[in-house]
């Protein structure tokens, strides 16, 4: 568990949740998102928890993306805030 | 002095998480727009497990996946095993329940957000409150 | 509101911030969440159950409360999606459909009533013009069976790799979505009907509490694997090894069926006209 990596990584989910957050194109929003689970999924793969990092890959940068971009699909693509 | 920049500096880690937790309850406060709500809540949850998971990690310990699982006698005594070899495996079992229960949250949550958007014509919280007023 | 919503988080994080100052170092392996009952959990996997995955036998075997309520919620969620979003209008299939004739581009709409003489040379869009991506459709169809397999695979190398349950059948539902997704809705509908899936998705929580039900006919406790020894025929640790499998294959198929539940009534906003 070399802290460097660790932080690194770190730095980087902290970045796509913010930036997730502030852009004003739902779909955008919605595939930082799954960086920010495949950033996670790194996370726990350093920390030894192999079980709770597959399932983190294939259902939150698998699946919950793509209800994200269904769920965008049918409303709207464009937010003011 | 010293003694509270080591403070800070040896446990840098939890400082990272309560941070990513914050953003998250952030964004279900004051966001306008249903969507982004749904996101920041999904934040929150990650970053929940992660804080969770961390706690079981233990210095110089290997995945806990036995070695030796298949070996030539399956009964007692074949390998003794010791704990401090092996991560802590009950934070790794509760999360894993946790992630799963989040994603099938997600689901009934955008159910509900593509229901009010057939209803309203908009996603944004503020006009779907002046649309409601105006009834 | 931004400004209170600002103030509220920065609270509670002071409060956590000052709660984190007590907590162990990270990485410790005397703190008191590796101190109680998980030695035991290390130690005697091996002798009680023979499964090597710790994480899988935990999950399965000794705390299996906990798993079966958990398949119990995703069916519940995967209903109340249904029940929320599906609405049941048959006169809106009558409307005029859109058909392109795929080796010159051209399309036709067809009004309420007409027909196509039925041919390979014409198929069927949605209301959304996308061009005829014959590479995407190609790949997705050839990746799917084997998307599939290694679901499996995960599935039964649950007891020696990660894996287990949970991991396969989310792997087996985005083996569906991808072919929906590449092809469009009715694809996949004709292939996995919706009373097959709903019917499925409860046939795998049965599976679950089935097994419980029959160690407690059996005499033991409930969900207690080696009453299911004489049954099979093995000594009671084997019978253990094997209650976890049957168990996780129950898992799987709920999730399977779950996920792809929820991805129809969302992404065709309850009427299973059209997909993504």
């Amino acid at each position: 568990m070399l802290w460097q990596l660790d932080l690194a990584i770190l730095t980087l989910v902290v970045i796509a949740a913010v930036g997730s957050l502030m852009v004003k194109d739902l779909l955008g929003a919605a595939i930082l998102f799954g960086a920010y689970s495949f950033m996670m999924c790194l996370l726990w793969t350093i920390m030894g928890a192999v079980d709770v990092a597959f399932t983190e890959a294939s259902v939150g940068a698998g699946v919950s993306t793509v209800f994200f971009v269904a769920a965008v699909f049918r409303t709207t693509r464009r937010t003011k805030d | 002095m010293t003694d509270f920049a080591q403070l800070v500096v040896a446990k840098y880690n939890y400082w990272i998480y309560i941070t990513l937790m914050m953003i998250g309850l952030y964004a279900i406060i004051s966001k306008n727009n249903l969507v982004k709500k749904i996101l920041g809540m999904n934040i929150f949850q990650t970053a929940i497990i992660l804080f969770y998971v961390s706690i079981g990690a233990k210095k110089g310990a290997t995945i806990p996946i036995l070695e030796h699982g298949h070996g030539p006698a399956h009964g007692a005594g074949s390998h003794v095993v010791h704990a401090a070899d092996y991560m802590n495996p009950l934070p790794h079992v509760l999360m894993l329940t946790a992630i799963v229960v989040g994603v099938a949250t997600l689901g009934v949550a955008l159910a509900l957000a593509l229901k009010v958007y057939r209803h309203y014509h908009t996603l944004e919280e503020d006009e779907i409150l002046a649309q409601i007023r105006k009834k | 509101m931004k400004f209170l919503g600002l103030v509220i988080a920065f609270i509670t994080g002071v409060f956590l911030v000052y709660a984190a100052v007590d907590f162990p170092d990270w990485a410790d392996p005397e703190s008191p969440a590796s101190t109680h009952v998980s030695p035991h959990f290390i130690e005697k996997t091996m002798e009680e159950t023979s499964v090597p995955n710790i994480v899988t036998a935990v999950l399965a075997d000794y705390r299996t409360f906990d798993t079966m309520f958990e398949a119990t919620v995703i069916f519940s969620a995967a209903v109340v999606c249904f029940f929320v979003l599906r609405t049941f209008l048959k006169k809106e299939e009558r409307e005029e459909r859109l058909y392109r004739h795929v080796l010159t581009g051209v399309t036709i709409r067809v009004k309420e009533g007409g027909r196509i003489p039925p041919s390979d040379d014409f198929e069927r869009i949605d209301d959304s013009w996308i061009p005829h991506d014959l590479i995407i459709k190609t790949i997705c169809r050839l990746m799917v069976p084997f998307i599939q397999i290694f679901a499996l695979y995960v599935v039964a190398h649950g007891h020696h790799s990660p894996g287990g349950g949970f991991q396969g059948g989310v792997i087996l539902g985005a083996s569906v979505i991808v072919l929906a997704m590449s092809h469009d809705l009715r694809t996949t509908l004709q292939r996995m009907r919706e009373k097959v899936v709903g019917i499925l998705c409860a046939v795998g929580v049965l599976l679950y509490a089935g097994t419980g039900a029959l160690c407690l006919l059996l005499g033991m406790n409930f969900l207690d694997y080696s009453a299911l020894a004489p049954i099979l025929g093995v000594g009671p640790v084997t019978a253990r090894s094997h209650g976890i499998l049957i168990v996780e294959i129950g898992v799987a198929i709920a999730v399977m069926t779950a996920m792809v539940w929820i991805y129809n009534n969302v992404s065709s906003r309850g009427n299973y006209n059209e997909g993504l």
